[in-house]
Parts: structure tokens; sequence; C-alpha cells
């Protein structure tokens, strides 16, 4: 059977929780240990905390929540944001996170992605791809990079492929368009990567009703579901979510 | 306690998370990449992830392939997780022409399925025979797998768990206190860290 997962977002700057609306207007919500730890005993398949900060005074906290969140939790935890190096690699698996998530960097330098598959396994390598519309693109969808910032000129399909040839073991594809819209994941774009490679796919932005989750996973065809805005909100319980998707027939875990 | 749990490191992915949680188990944990503290240890724990090849080649660069036979066979408890289970049989797909450790008759194969390759994610074990390494275990409790390759092991006594991916593979064996998992028991919550503490509680008990 192939159990989808929900895997709650926690968004970083200086080791605080936040989250915005299309990747800016960011609103502090707390402690990422804390939430992570009530998100795994209520039933979260895995967790992933994106570090959205830029200094390195910054990249300390993140280590330092990353730290007391592993100690926190029991699922998975994936942890992305800033990631360039081997180095950087290393230094979150050691701390006992199970995957990274590398972006801007594995645009800039893609050997980046092979050397980390080759050394840490493709298991713990995610590929998050930010993604905007562009009607230049062939797929519509163009790639971007620094915090969503600047503009690639990649296909996001296209370049999706390209990651799975190097080694990726997931890829976390996020429309800017929807993120933090809570008006629903970008169905067409989802739906384009996860039938473009055999790696699972992660839907990513936007998710806002229950009916969301259940559309990424029918329509689009991706394997897990990011929750942000939704959970941190309060708006549903990861239970909720889970149950109305065993409901509507998708394998969960209960 | 006077046990050592000892956590082979043999450059072959990460084995903090493993390490972490057989200490919060309780272990006395040691992660070493050194024969000799395989030798002094009570219980062995062969993590890792990557290649079949590889992780051969690994062993056998750092001596390692030798103290590993000699712990399975000398009873102490073993436990192989994700490719340290698929290295005790005797070749794989993934790595044609590279013997493994043919601690146990078969091969490894690679998941031919319309479904997403790797199998990443949460899903059940059917048990098939009494195994201590499950004590006080649920019907088909949740564990968490990443994988592209699953063992087929020849002879079916050695099966302790079985999960269905677009058809049924192996997801546990067991020979005497010798064992392996594809799911990785450190990542799996409770039941995962039960699974642990079972295997810690563990004596040595030669074939």
């Amino acid at each position: 059977m192939n159990y989808r997962r929900v895997i709650p977002c926690l968004d970083t700057k200086n080791g605080r929780l936040v989250k915005g609306i299309n990747f800016v207007n960011l609103r502090e919500l707390g402690d990422p240990a804390e939430a992570g730890a009530a998100y795994s005993a209520a039933g979260a398949d895995e967790l992933v905390i994106l570090d959205i900060t830029a200094t390195l005074e910054g990249r300390k906290t993140l280590l330092d929540a990353v730290k007391r969140t592993v100690a926190a939790i029991s699922v998975p935890l994936t942890v992305g944001g800033g990631i360039r190096t081997l180095d950087d690699i290393e230094e979150i698996l050691n701390l006992g996170a199970a995957k990274v998530s590398i972006n801007t960097a594995a645009v800039q330098s893609p050997e980046l992605i092979e050397q980390a598959a080759m050394r840490f396994g493709s298991d713990c390598i995610v590929v998050a791809i930010d993604t905007r519309k562009s009607a230049a693109m062939p797929s519509g969808f163009e790639v971007m990079i620094s915090g969503g910032t600047r503009p690639t000129g990649m296909d996001a399909v296209e370049w999706a492929k390209k990651v799975e040839e190097l080694g990726a073991g997931q890829i976390l594809p996020t429309s800017m368009d929807a993120d933090g819209t809570q008006a629903g994941y970008d169905i067409p774009m989802t739906r384009a990567i996860a039938d473009a490679v055999v790696i699972p796919v992660i839907a990513s932005g936007g998710a806002g009703t229950l009916e969301h989750l259940h559309e990424a996973i029918v329509e689009a065809h991706a394997d897990a579901v990011l929750v942000a805005s939704i959970a941190h909100y309060g708006t549903y319980s990861i239970r909720q979510m889970k149950e109305f998707l065993a409901s509507r027939g998708i394998p969960v875990r209960l | 306690m006077d046990h050592l749990v000892v956590v082979i490191d043999y450059g072959m992915g990460n084995v903090r998370s493993v390490e972490k949680a057989l200490a919060r188990c309780g272990a006395a944990v040691e992660v070493t990449g050194q024969p000799e503290r395989i030798r002094a240890a009570s219980h062995v724990v062969l993590p890792g992830v990557g290649a079949f090849g590889d992780a051969m080649w690994e062993l056998k660069r750092r001596k390692l392939i030798e103290p590993v036979r000699e712990a399975i066979a000398d009873g102490k408890p073993f436990l192989g997780i994700c490719l340290g289970l698929q290295v005790l049989f005797e070749r794989s797909e993934e790595s044609a022409g590279v013997a493994g450790l043919g601690v146990l008759a078969g091969e490894v194969k690679r998941f031919r399925t319309h479904l997403k390759v790797p199998h990443m994610g949460w899903n059940g074990l059917k048990f098939q025979k009494e195994c201590p390494l499950f004590a006080g275990m649920g019907v088909e409790p949740f564990v968490y797998f990443v994988h592209s390759y699953y063992v087929s092991p020849r002879e079916a006594d050695c099966v302790a768990a079985l999960t269905d991916y677009d058809g049924e593979f192996v997801s546990a064996v067991a020979r005497g206190r010798c064992f392996g998992v594809q799911f990785h028991p450190e990542k799996s919550q409770a039941v995962g860290l039960k699974i642990l503490e079972n295997f810690l509680h563990l004596r040595a008990m030669p074939l």
C-alpha cells in the first residue's frame, strides 16, 4: 500500500517559527521544537524545518532549533534553507536530521546533488524547487531561487527530471503563487512534476482546506502533502486531516 | 547495564539517528569503525544507506567483514537496518558481481512497480513468525521505510515480517540472534523504540 504522508512544515527565521504569504509578510508563531513535538505526537508522518534566515547568526540559532526539535520528536525530520556544501549537509545530518532539502545551491551547482547522493545516499537528499507561473517556459512554470527573489530562466519540470537523474530521493516543489494563500495547492504544476519523475513528490504551498489535501493526492498525484498555515493556525488538527483523507479512501497512517 | 551496543560506522550514510534512538532506549552506545570494538560489543547494529556495492567495499576496506561475520556466528544480538539488512544476503541487483556477506541465502531485488520508487513513508508489518524483536507489538504496526530494493530470501524460515507495496516484500528477517529490518526503527516513533528495546533485552545465543 502506498500510504500518503501529511508533513507539517516549520518555516523558521532566527530560530523562531514564522509563516508568510507568497514568501513575504512574515508572522512569528513560536518555538519550532515545541510545535514539532506537538505535531509529532499528534500523528504527523514527518516534519520539515525550512530556515529562511540569511545571516550567519541565524544559522547558529537554526542548528540549535534543529537539535532541540530532533530531541523532541520521533518521526523523520528534513531540514532545508541555506544549505550550500557537503559539510553543511553533514552538520545537519549529524544533529540527527533524517534528510536535508537543497534549493538554491542545487541550481547554482547541480553537482552538489550528485555528490551528496553519493556520499549520504539518495534517500536523505530532497531537492526543493520554488516555482512561479511563466508563459515563457514550456511547462508554464519557472524555477525561482534565493527565497523566490530570483528567476532562473529554467523550466521547473525539466529541472525536476534533471535532479532525479542526479540522484535526488524526493522533490519538494513549492508554488510561490499559492504559498500561504490557503487557496489550494498549485495542482497543474505539482502534477506536471509528479508525472515527470519516479521519485516521490511532496505537494507544497497553498493548503487551506481538507479538500485541498485530497486534491493534491488524487489530482496532482503527490505522495505527500506539506502543511503550514492550515496547521499552525489550528484550522485543522493533523488527526482531522488524516481522518478526512482516510474517509476519502486515501491510505494514511492513523 | 553490562552491555555495550556498537553501531558500525563504515562511511555509509548517517548513523546519528540510530545512535540517538538507541541512547533514548537507555543503551550504552558506541559508534565505531574499529574491528576490535565490534569484537568487544555485546550487541551489534549495522545501519547504512547507499549502494550495496559501496557498502561491501567499505566493509572490506575497513576490515569489518570478518568481525561482523564473527559477531553473527557467536550469536551476539545483531541488527541490520536497511542496507545493513541487504548486505546480509548473497548479492544484489543494485551491484552486479559484488558478493554480499552471505549470512542468509538469497538476493536483493529492485522494486518493479507502477508506484513511486523509493518506497518512502509509513507502512504496516505483517508478522510471519514469533520473533523476539516484535514482542508486545499490536497487529500490523506502522514503521517508516525509505528504500528502492528489497530482500528475497531463498529460505522461507528466516522471514519475520512482510509488507505490502504493490505486492508483498520481506520487511524483516530473523535467524537465531541475527535480525535484519528493511524499515528504520530509529524513525518509527514508539513502535521503533519498542523494537530497539526488545533488541537490547536479548542476550547472546550461539546458533
